[in-house]
This record gives structure tokens, sequence and C-alpha cells, in this order.
């Protein structure tokens, strides 16, 4: 009888020693929790970069880097919960669901946590303020100003977008198409739809070239399209005659890079991003800015940023990739 | 007692004492209690009312479901469509909302839509004769996928806000109205499994379902009873859990099903049907809920943390098997 009983506590504390090995931590930090939608994305762990260096800078902060396994709001709701328990200043997150995490952090922020969302945002009941990577006026100047830069004298370009009716691009597209103007010498000949299908998307470029036969660059503003164009523009040995540009991830174009095809693109930079929300999640939970229309909170070497409306800021302008840095960035994302 | 060989017949039966001390569910609750004190050492935060009173919503839902799952398991059968019920129970209830019905209409649905559920899965297995781990793979695709075709990517929200107290109101200080609710249902099951003809009528299907039929036990009815229970649960699960979200996703509750059958084993109900105990499967839910919420407070990773419950459930069930066949060697030499 007694023995099995000792088994049974084996049993208990075998399992308990994997628990062990964290002690408290030191109190007098301000501890600000970075909830990202899942753990081991390449995406989120950048920003997790960018977080520790703005903790950094700031000193005396601590940062928690958390997440669920899965892309799930109820394995989120779980963390913000035991946040909430450990008492944090500040909770920092990536929404899986801008609703259904909403209860659990109205809950923290009565309980005097700070709360904000970055990337994917949480309504507006549910955190102080939400940072967008960038905005829609910002992306459409970028795409086109990507390609402007490496057509000193002018020509042609064309857009290949996703589907017709893709929401994202649409509005960027027509943003880029109101500061057309601002680009003396660029005539847009052409937006077509490769509906993010890469074989569509790389006949629809296959069908850009030979329609326009001077054309000088395709603008893509979708990882899919972008990717099947270098694809296309390599295929036709037109490197160097036509530039692909737009937005991609650097980990599928850094061959279209180191080929030439692509002289560059942009897409948000996620340590950019974590180090931002990190400076706001500080700002704000200790006072120095308030979540409010028109606020400006500073965000250390980044500038700072604006609230409109619903208390949602722009960082910045997309990030450019070009030889110069692809290196560094396709390992991450 | 540990000299006799195993053939001969004992001199007197095991006392009662003597069975309890070394019973399953005396184990796990030595384990629960090991890792009780374990959370209480490794982190300044475990013991905290208002903290153990949100750990219980990391079980509660599932823990309601589990109950019935397990009389369902301890007959020979297993119902794995359970999470997504909880899909198109808070899919009809968000629906429900958006045509103004308020929350004594939203209950009815939530808890007729899981009946339903529950009978469809019953009629297949019992009237056409199929193995319920085929037909319930097939109805989780099912019932989910009709989820999605009502909602895509888009969301239920709007719900009235007196139905938030399902899942987000406390009947009494700390104690929340799921916690409450979850006592209950364990009360009646244990009531039900344990002292009553239908109970002893679930185990005589689970061992011997041909003898049972024998008997004089209508095993189909039994059966069909029993996947309308696991149905309903469902639906009372689904209601506390989109309470809790203030929401609705097709993607809610995702993967539910095999926490739920884990916590179901873990509880000591044989998985090939026979026997088992609800007070077995309390103890289960509150050692998942302690182990998940002691490794969030220490922000230890969730992919750590499946790798810890998987760990647990093998250990849980290996150790005793280990120590029985090394103390029959033992007693062989």
């Amino acid at each position: 009888m007694k023995r099995r009983t000792f088994t049974s506590l084996v049993a208990g504390m075998s399992l308990a020693a994997s628990l062990m090995g964290t002690s408290a931590m030191a109190q007098d930090n301000m501890r600000i929790a970075l909830v990202v939608k899942a753990l081991g994305i390449g995406f989120f762990e950048a920003a997790a970069e960018g977080a520790e260096e703005a903790a950094a800078e700031l000193g005396n902060v601590e940062i928690i880097y958390t997440g669920p396994t899965d892309t799930t709001a109820e394995g989120q709701i779980e963390v913000i919960n035991s946040l909430i328990a450990q008492g944090v200043d500040a909770i920092a997150i990536s929404a899986n669901d801008p609703d259904a995490v909403s209860p659990a952090l109205q809950r923290a922020m009565q309980r005097g946590i700070t709360v904000i969302s970055w990337d994917s945002g949480v309504n507006e009941e549910g955190r102080q303020m939400h940072l967008n990577p960038s905005s829609t006026p910002l992306i459409g100047n970028t795409i086109l100003k990507l390609a402007a830069d490496h057509m000193p004298d002018g020509g042609q370009v064309a857009i290949l977008s996703a589907s017709a009716t893709a929401t994202n691009q649409n509005a960027w597209i027509a943003a880029a198409e109101e500061v057309l103007p601002n680009y003396p010498g660029i005539e847009l000949v052409a937006t077509v739809y490769g509906d993010d299908l890469s074989d569509k998307s790389y006949r629809e470029a296959q069908g850009l070239m030979a329609s326009y036969p001077d054309l000088k660059a395709i603008i893509a503003p979708t990882t899919v399209g972008i990717l099947a164009s270098c694809q296309a523009v390599s295929d036709a040995g037109k490197i160097g005659q036509v530039n692909v540009t737009g937005l991609g991830l650097p980990s599928e174009m850094a061959g279209c890079v180191e080929s030439g095809a692509t002289k560059s693109f942009a897409i948000w930079n996620p340590i950019d991003l974590g180090y931002s929300a990190t400076m706001i999640a500080h700002a704000l939970a200790s006072g120095a800015a308030t979540a409010e229309p028109g606020a400006e909170i500073p965000t250390g070497r980044m500038g700072s940023v604006t609230l409109d409306d619903t208390n949602t800021a722009a960082m910045s302008d997309p990030f450019t990739y070009d030889a110069s840095n692809i290196d560094q960035f396709k390992d991450i994302f | 007692m540990t000299e006799t060989p195993r053939s001969s017949i004992p001199d007197r039966l095991r006392s009662p004492l003597d069975r309890r001390l070394k019973s399953w569910e005396t184990l796990l609750l030595a384990v629960a209690i090991a890792i009780f004190v374990v959370n209480s050492f490794t982190s300044p935060y475990f013991l905290n009312v208002w903290n153990l009173s949100d750990m219980t919503f990391n079980f509660t839902e599932k823990a309601m479901i589990a109950f019935a799952m397990a009389l369902l398991i301890i007959a020979g059968e297993i119902d794995l469509s359970v999470a997504s019920i909880i899909a198109l129970a808070s899919t009809a209830m968000g629906a429900a909302v958006q045509v103004g019905v308020g929350t004594p209409g939203l209950v009815l649905i939530g808890l007729g839509v899981g009946l339903l559920c529950g009978a469809f899965n019953g009629v297949l297995v019992t009237r056409m004769g199929l193995p319920s781990i085929v037909v319930t793979i097939g109805t989780m695709s099912l019932f989910r996928g009709i989820s999605y075709i009502v909602l895509g990517d888009q969301a239920y929200r709007g719900y009235p806000s007196d139905f938030a107290f399902f899942g987000q109101g406390y009947v009494f200080w700390v104690i929340s109205f799921e916690f409450v609710l979850f006592a209950c249902l364990a009360i009646i099951y244990y009531v039900l499994l344990h002292k009553t003809n239908f109970g002893r009528a679930v185990y005589a299907i689970g061992n011997n379902p041909v003898g049972a039929e024998f008997s004089g036990i209508r095993v189909a009815r039994v059966k069909f009873i029993l996947f309308l229970l696991t149905g309903l649960m469902s639906g009372v699960a689904a209601i506390c859990l989109t309470s809790r979200l203030a929401s609705t996703r097709p993607s809610i509750a995702v993967g539910w099903e095999l926490e739920i059958v884990t916590m179901v084993v873990l509880g000591g109900v044989n998985i090939l049907g026979g026997s088992g105990s609800t007070p077995g499967v309390v103890i289960a839910a509150f050692v998942m809920g302690l182990v998940t919420f002691g490794l969030g407070l220490l922000n230890v990773p969730g992919i750590v943390m499946s790798i810890v419950i998987g760990a647990l459930l093998i250990g849980v069930i290996a150790l005793p098997r280990l120590w029985q066949t090394w103390r029959l060697q033992a007693a062989k030499r």
C-alpha cells in the first residue's frame, strides 16, 4: 500500500520536475508581453527580435514573447489569462480573431493592463490602440516609387494584381494611380489579374510582355504575382529589360533579386513592427502618452505615429529589400 | 498478499479502503496535488483566488463534453465530431442573433442543434450499424463544413449583453457560472453512471455488447441516448464558449475533440470500453487545467505544453503497468 502511494508521488514529481527551473523574476522591471498568432513563425520571431531591441534601448523592460501552438483564438485567450494572472504591465497582441479575444483583453484592461494590437488588429473595445505596419496611401506610393526608381527616363509599367475583387490590392492600386502624376514620364499601360494563382499570374505576365514590347516594369502588389512575374521575365530572357517589383516575401524573392529580375521590392519589416509596438506599449503603460484620437506617440528610431479616429496608427512606408539586405532577411520570413 | 501466485483464490477480498487507496483516482489525485504544490512554488502568481478562478476556464467547457464522452467510450463507441458540433451550434446561434432572437431562444437553439447533431450520429451508428469512429470522422468535417459555408471568413457578433453571463458571469465571488455548471454536471453524470440501471447497462454494453443484448438490455437504444447526450453536452459547451468569446467564427473550438478524448483517457476510462469512472474524468480535467495554467504562468511555449500533456498521458498510464510487471517479476524470483 505504501509502495503504491510512493509510486504515485514519483509519477507526480517526475512530471513536476519539468516544471521547475524558472524562478520569480524581478518585480521592478516593466513587463511587456508580445503575444503572437502562433509560436515558431519566422515573421513573429523577427518581431520579437525588434521588441528585444526596443527593450534594450529603454532599459528596465522585460519582454515576454508568447503565443499559442496553433493559430486559434481559444489558445490566445489561455495565454492572455495567464498574462493577466502574472500582472504584466502591457500586452501587445497580433490577434487570431478580432472579436473572440476581445472579452479577455477587456478584462486585462479592467485590471490595469495596457493593451495594444499590432499587425492583426482587435476590435475597438478590446484594445487601446492598433498599430498597422503601413497604410494604403503609403503602400500605393511605395510600389510605384520602386518601379520609378529604376526608370530614370520614364516608360511603360503594368500592374499584375491578385483577383479583381481583392479588397487590399484594389485599394493599393487606387492609391498608386492617385500619386501617378507625381512621377512624370511613367505611363501605366495595363492592370491585369492573376487571381493569386501561380500559373495564371505567369501567363498574364507573359501576355503583358507580348502586348507591350517596350514594357519597363511589372508591379505586382501580391506575393504570388511578383514571384510568377519574376519567373516569366527570367524564362523570356528579359532580365535587365523588364524589372519586376511590388510586394513579396524575402525568403521567396531571394532568387529573383540574385538573378537581377527584381531590383528591389517591399514588404513590412517585422523587426521594425515589433520594435514600434514595444515602444508604444511602453509609452502608454508608463503614462508618457495617452491613446486618444490625434495623439502622437514617439517610437524611438522609427520616429512617431499619429492615431486616427479609431485609435489606429500606421507605422511607416513598407521596407525596401534589395541586393544589399536580402541575405539578412531571407531566412527570417 | 504479495507472495501468493496469481491463480490461487485469496483468503479474503481486498478491503474497500485498500481498494480505494490503490485506485486510479487516488493516483490521479496525487498527481493533481503534486502539480498544485509545484505550481505554488514555481510561480508567485499561482496562489491567488482570481487566478485560480481564471484557470478553471481552461477546462470547464471541455470537461462538460468529456463527461458524456466518457459514457460513450465506456459503452465502446466514440464521438469525434464534438468540436464540430460546437461550431455548428455556435453558428446557428450567431445566425439567430442576426434576426433578433433573445437569450432564452439562443440557449434553446444551441441545445437543439447539439441534440440534432447527436441524433444524426446516433442514427447512423445504431440504425445503419456503421462504426462510430468512421461516422463521426465524417460528421466532424460535415458539421464544421456547414459553418464554413455559412460564415466563410466572416464572424457573427452582437450577442445580447445578458447572453455574456454563461461564459463570463460569476455566481458568487470568484465562482464562475461555468464552474458551477461543471460541478452540477459532474454530480449528475456521477449519479447516472454509478447509481442507475442505465449506468450499469453502459458498462455491460462496453464489456460485452452481445451478452448485454441477450440480457435484455436494449443496446441500440442506450447507445442512441449516449450520442444524444454527447450532442447535448456539445451544445451546452457551445453556449458557454460562444458567450465567453462573444462571437462566432467557423474555426471555433478547433482540435478540441482530441483534448476531450485525452481528458477521458487520462481519467482512467478504457479506450476499448468497459471501464472508467466519472470522478476520474473530473480529476483529469483539473490535472490538465493545472498543468496548462502552471506552465502558462512560467511562459512555457505551447509546443512544450503539448509535449508535457502527451508525456503525462503516457506516463500516468504506463507507470502503474510497469510497476505491476516489475512486482510480478520480483515475486517470481
